[in-house]
């Protein structure tokens, strides 16, 4: 059970070796009562490495082989779990590469299950998990790219635009059922995910993702941008001239 | 469909939203939600004061006793037969025209009978009269398979004192059986002094903390320094008709228990921050006299200060507060929490400390020999670390925390500090119990 203080005894890590969703579970760690992680993701040294620094910070890890495209294993990994889950991080995603993303179909067809379809999958699971135990919160790792599609990673931004409206409605329907969904976009995060790119303006770490998370699981909020000031920033360019758009450098 | 925000308990965090929240309005009703409960089991809650998550059920049922009233007998020996669902404010109304008071009084009297028993609760007089299951004479209790059984400290002593101090987790509480104490009037006489600081606090509670049947203290944590920890020691007992002026000697056993009026609404932001903590402590220190004795004080002045102002948990706003209380065995372990909540940036505005005496056969009461602390804090960022450094000092020291107020620790800390959780899991699993009853508090703290 979540606690007074909006602290998880029980957090599940989809995607579990991302830069933000190990953040998460230090911050969590680091408030001092008991943490189990449960860590969904590929088997492979990546994970291995992410079990063994989670138990040298004191959290008890369960792990459970997790592939975002294999779509018909989502409701049995979520079912394995035996505790209740208090948190649960939807944090897989690729970047791919912008220009075979629209040139080649394989590039789009990998981005669009993993980033949507899996996205899906895995919430219609979390939903089912969240009715049952009447509470529960649902960390939905969108980006700021699927507010307003631009030239240089459009697919990427279609599908978390579609994952960002999938998880927004999701959050409306677990209402009634004592869940929340907290949807998060991010601006450019130094990640391995985004190793080799040049930062975008306003760029953070995966730690200040984390500890946006953090802080709107505990207040109760819906929907985050990290950092902050970029809901401003986001809500100007939705507005922007499309001639005028076009020519930003960005 | 329409939203609902949940059920809290007094903290006002965690929240959590049942599936379905049931009146317990006679036997009837209550073994149709007991044959009736799914997999996330019933939960049974009286007046909601716990201030944790010990009557919360997320995606289960709860019970709700109050409406549980049937039942008022006062017999001429002091004993007194009532349904569980009564308040301890109700049974004082009363019981005291008739000149019997209640045993055992915690820090509000909106609480009912079944949850007294079940938090097995203390008042300022425990170090005299023991908790509220010491009182109890016998129960009647609704066990998971519908069965209505009576049990005693001589009947099923096991069953009995599981289910005192046992958080509802043993069956349903219906019916309970209380000696009464006899009074002239319900007016206290009461000793007040001022100390500088927590040493001379606990000097003054081990030299005179005995001499009278009511004693607690307040302190201050909010100013550091020298002065950190400077108390009020109120200890008194109750007052003879001789000792009232003329006009309350018309009516000496008047239920007087004046209230100003509740906080209207939850403000936006939390009232209490480390300006008006200091504030409050300032005042709260300084309208006490140096030293006075044999003042006559009301139920409220005496009892339930905070009384005064109904629903006064509004003032922490939507963020809602915990209440920290602890017991250690010893005096420098008490030094050292006061020391680590002065010296950390979260601020207490009303802490509390008094001497326990000998604890019950109950595995999960609460009290034992030693010092109680209890301190109100705003949920803001960075109060976990702090409370779990808290549940270190407690834990090193063989103390332990207290299942109706905590609402954060994790099963390893509360474990540590009942030895006997074995037993009290032994006896839920032999009467059936843990099939059915469980809670928000029992899944998080493995109960």
């Amino acid at each position: 059970m979540m606690n007074a203080l909006g602290t998880p005894a029980c957090l599940l890590l989809l995607g579990g070796t991302s830069d933000i969703a190990l953040a998460v579970a230090r911050r969590y760690r680091s408030e001092g009562t008991a943490l189990t992680v449960v860590l969904a993701a590929r088997p492979g040294e990546r994970r291995d490495r992410a079990v063994a620094e989670l138990r040298q910070s004191g959290c008890t890890v369960e792990v459970r082989d997790f592939d975002a495209r294999r779509t018909d294993t989502h409701s049995d990994v979520i079912a394995s779990i035996e505790r209740d889950v208090d948190v649960a991080v939807v944090a897989f995603g690729l970047l791919g590469d912008p220009e075979s993303a629209w040139t080649d179909v394989e590039t789009a067809r990998e981005l669009a299950e993993v980033n949507y379809v899996g996205a899906v999958t895995t919430g219609v699971a979390l939903a089912a998990r969240v009715r049952a135990q009447g509470h529960g919160v649902i960390v939905a790792l969108s980006s700021v790219a699927g507010e307003r599609p631009r030239r240089s990673n459009f697919v990427y931004g279609s599908t978390k635009a579609g994952m960002d409206a999938f998880y927004t409605g999701l959050g409306e329907a677990l209402r009634e059922h004592g869940g929340r969904v907290v949807v998060v976009r991010p601006g450019f995060v130094r990640s391995k995910m985004t190793e080799g790119l040049d930062a975008a303006p306003m760029a953070v770490t995966p730690d200040e993702v984390a500890a946006a998370i953090v802080d709107a699981v505990r207040s109760g909020r819906e929907q985050v941008w990290v950092p902050r000031a970029m809901r401003v920033v986001m809500s100007g360019l939705r507005h922007l001239p499309r001639p005028l758009f076009r020519r930003l450098p960005i | 469909m329409t939203y609902d925000p949940g059920l809290s308990g007094w903290g006002g965090a965690p929240r959590s939203t049942p599936a379905a929240r049931v009146r317990a309005t006679d036997l009837d009703a209550i073994r149709r939600v007991l044959a009736g409960a799914g997999r996330r089991g019933v939960t049974l809650r009286g007046l909601g004061r716990s201030y944790g998550d010990a009557s919360l059920n997320a995606g289960g049922t709860v019970l709700e006793m109050p409406a549980l009233d049937g039942t008022f007998v006062l017999h001429d020996d002091g004993r007194l037969t009532v349904s569980a669902g009564h308040s301890l404010d109700t049974i004082l109304r009363r019981i005291l025209p008739h000149g019997w008071w209640l045993p055992v009084v915690p820090g509000t009297r909106q609480v009912t009978v079944g949850g007294a028993i079940a938090a097995d609760v203390h008042g300022k007089n425990h170090h005299v009269d023991g908790t509220f299951g010491a009182h109890v004479e016998s129960l009647r209790l609704v066990l998971a398979d519908g069965d209505l059984v009576e049990v005693s400290p001589t009947q099923d002593p096991e069953l009995f004192w599981a289910t005192v101090g046992g958080m509802g987790l043993t069956g349903v509480i219906v019916e309970a059986t209380l000696r009464l104490h006899r009074v002239e009037t319900s007016y206290f006489l009461v000793d007040t002094d001022r100390t500088d600081d927590v040493h001379g606090l606990l000097d003054l509670i081990d030299a005179h903390g005995d001499e009278h049947r009511y004693s607690v203290a307040w302190f201050d944590t909010a100013t550091t320094g020298a002065r950190l920890g400077r108390a009020v020691l109120t200890a008194g007992d109750s007052a003879p008709v001789s000792a009232l002026d003329p006009e309350r000697r018309r009516d000496p056993l008047a239920f007087d228990a004046p209230t100003l009026g509740k906080v209207p609404l939850t403000p936006p932001l939390s009232l209490v921050n480390r300006w008006t903590a200091r504030a409050f402590n300032e005042l709260w220190y300084r309208k006490a006299p140096a030293s006075r004795r044999g003042e006559v004080q009301d139920i409220t002045q005496f009892f339930h200060p905070l009384d005064l102002v109904d629903d006064w948990n509004r003032v922490y706003g939507p963020a809602g507060f915990v209440q920290y209380q602890a017991v250690v065995p010893d005096r420098e372990s008490l030094v050292e929490l006061v020391e680590r909540i002065g010296t950390s940036d979260h601020v207490s505005s009303l802490n509390v400390l008094k001497r326990f005496g000998a604890a019950n056969p109950s595995p999960l009461s609460f009290p034992m020999p030693g010092l109680t602390l209890a301190a109100d804090f705003p949920i803001r960022p960075g109060l976990g670390a702090l409370l779990a450094d808290l549940d270190a000092i407690v834990t090193a020291a063989g103390g332990r925390l207290y299942l109706a107020k905590d609402a954060r620790t994790d099963a390893a800390t509360l474990a540590a500090g009942y030895p006997r959780l074995d037993d009290f899991r032994a006896v839920r699993s032999r009467v059936g119990a843990d099939r059915v009853f469980t809670s928000d508090l029992a899944r998080r703290l493995e109960l």
